[in-house]
């Protein structure tokens, strides 16, 4: 077998293995941990495919990042498990029954799907040669020559979508006492020590 | 015999793994002594002897505390999350170790010559928070969590801005290979070609936000004593927390290994003429860390208000700026071409 193939079914054994233990674990933290793992094999199917640069950055953004604030929003967390699992068994059949659901219609759509006969010419025809530039470079080649509109504009909806969140928690309370930087950073000796000389057997 | 190393799956599969164990034992022998030297610059900063006890002139000081901790009982909290509460040193340990596969020590001396190799550096340190993370909620103690939280918020915020300054380095290079950044600096100047000239603002930026990321003081607010006894660190003994400390002091030197490359030319000679290699290179990395010694010797330890806004609200504006400055730069190439020394592409 050849190495590559043995490295792929180790990465996507690995993820699989690691997925279904995010939903089989008892605790959330541990689920998240799973997940982390996941991911973590996920890019090594990507370095895999050749795609270094998208590798390092599913590691970067979603393992440094976005998982970080799942384990912690996990961690703060005070659900009492016991009775969660206790409620599951009046869920199951609703559970059950949406996932059958699911899974017949995913069965329809996946079983009729077709491509389009030049799907794949259109697709490489935008793709800078890869055979002469590096995938970084052909990455950004295309979004930041070719589809640069387009790139900002999924920018700008980030933008407002990030403005919306902070309007939506942010209320100025007046009656708190708020930390001034400039004014204790411009603090200095003669203005906070007072020297006294204290004869000695008074006191002040 | 040169035959099976370089032709057969078995052979190549032998030749990286000496390779690996070379650098790794190199590495863990070289930490042996830094921590010796740091104590010894820190004693002389306070006018002590530092360790002078063991060994001529306490050479062999961490030899002795390091079997010191391996002997010792390994206590686990009864409380504790078991498999996540050994597997948390053991990711603090490996994952510096894991970075060093990339960094080359020589023209070509590097185990692999990654395309993203300074990504892959990046990428790897912020899956160093996880070691912090997981030891600090794994203990079910207090002052532990307590302790990782501000860890880990403090590791996140400098990353973006060590992040930011990168970027200023692989926009005026044009390639993110540490080998094509160490040759981009190469020039008839000797040390007036390396980075650090154009990139001035940024070497101290970028000391800074190191000495954050790897939580060394001035920024040691994790294991802060006087308010959280040992942070995350609490419930840790004998060989995991060895290995906390492993970690703690590679991801250091790891730094030290990064600024050389980015800033100060790698293994290029700093006087045009004397011929470049590994002697430069370790001799640059050790200047980097007495400056990450003194620095733990004679500045005050930071609030974390203070921590969190420098990096917030000066660090993180000033580094976006100064990607936006050098590629204005780059793109017109002021300075000489100081800041577009594209090697691939342009």
């Amino acid at each position: 077998m050849e190495i590559a193939a043995l490295a792929f079914y180790f990465f996507a054994v690995i993820a699989i293995i690691s997925a279904v233990f995010v939903t089989l674990s008892r605790h959330p933290v541990h689920s998240v941990l799973w997940l982390i793992l996941a991911f973590i094999s996920s890019a090594g199917l990507f370095v895999l495919l050749g795609a270094e640069f998208l590798a390092m950055l599913l590691i970067i953004i979603y393992v440094g990042a976005v998982a970080v604030l799942f384990l912690f929003v996990v961690m703060m967390l005070n659900v009492d498990f016991a009775a969660l699992k206790a409620d599951m068994a009046k869920f199951l059949p609703i559970g059950l029954l949406m996932g059958i659901i699911i899974l017949i219609e995913l069965g329809l759509v996946f079983g009729d799907w077709n491509f389009a006969s030049n799907s794949l010419e259109l697709r490489a025809a935008i793709t800078p040669p890869i055979e002469d530039i590096h995938n970084t470079q052909a990455l950004g080649l295309l979004i930041y020559d070719d589809f640069i509109y387009l790139f900002q504009a999924a920018g700008l909806i980030l933008l407002v979508a990030m403005i919306g969140a902070i309007v939506l928690t942010m209320r100025h309370r007046t009656n708190i006492k708020r930390q001034n930087v400039m004014e204790q950073m411009s603090r200095d000796p003669s203005s906070a020590l007072e020297l006294k000389e204290v004869e000695s057997g008074k006191g002040i | 015999m040169y035959e099976f190393f370089t032709n057969t799956y078995f052979g190549i599969f032998l030749f990286i793994l000496g390779q690996c164990l070379a650098v790794t034992v190199c590495v863990l022998i070289s930490l042996a002594f830094l921590m010796y030297a740091d104590r010894k610059i820190w004693a002389a900063v306070q006018m002590r002897k530092g360790p002078n006890v063991v060994g001529a002139f306490g050479l062999l000081q961490s030899f002795a505390d390091f079997l010191k901790y391996i002997v010792k009982e390994v206590v686990i909290p009864a409380g504790a999350d078991k498999p996540v509460f050994l597997l948390a040193p053991l990711l603090a340990f490996i994952l510096p170790v894991i970075s060093w596969a990339v960094i080359p020590f020589n023209d070509g001396w590097v185990i692999s010559n990654l395309n993203v190799a300074i990504l892959y550096v990046f990428a790897i340190g912020s899956l160093e928070v996880y070691g912090v993370i997981m030891g600090g909620w794994a203990s079910n103690s207090k002052y532990p969590f307590l302790g990782s939280l501000r860890s880990a918020a403090q590791m996140i915020s400098y990353e973006v801005s060590i992040g930011f300054i990168i970027v200023g380095i692989i926009l005026s290079t044009g390639s993110m290979n540490f080998g094509d950044i160490v040759r981009a600096q190469d020039g008839n100047f000797g040390l007036f070609n390396w980075y650090w000239l154009p990139h001035f603002p940024m070497v101290f930026l970028f000391f800074i936000s190191a000495l954050a990321e790897t939580n060394r003081p001035p920024f040691d607010l994790p294991e802060a004593e006087a308010e959280l006894v040992a942070g995350y660190q609490v419930e840790y003994s004998s060989t995991p927390f060895l290995l906390f400390m492993i970690g703690e002091l590679m991801a250091v030197w790891l730094m030290c290994a990064l600024m050389t490359l980015l800033f100060f030319g790698g293994w290029l000679s700093p006087i045009p003429g004397i011929s470049d290699g590994i002697l430069w290179f370790l001799v640059k990395m050790f200047m980097v860390f007495f400056m990450f010694a003194m620095v733990k010797a004679i500045v005050p330890r930071y609030r974390y208000d203070q921590l969190m806004r420098i990096g917030w609200k000066i660090f993180l504006p000033l580094s976006l700026a100064w990607v936006v400055i050098v590629g204005l730069f780059a793109q017109y190439g002021l300075f000489a071409g100081a800041y577009a020394r594209w090697t691939v592409g342009g």
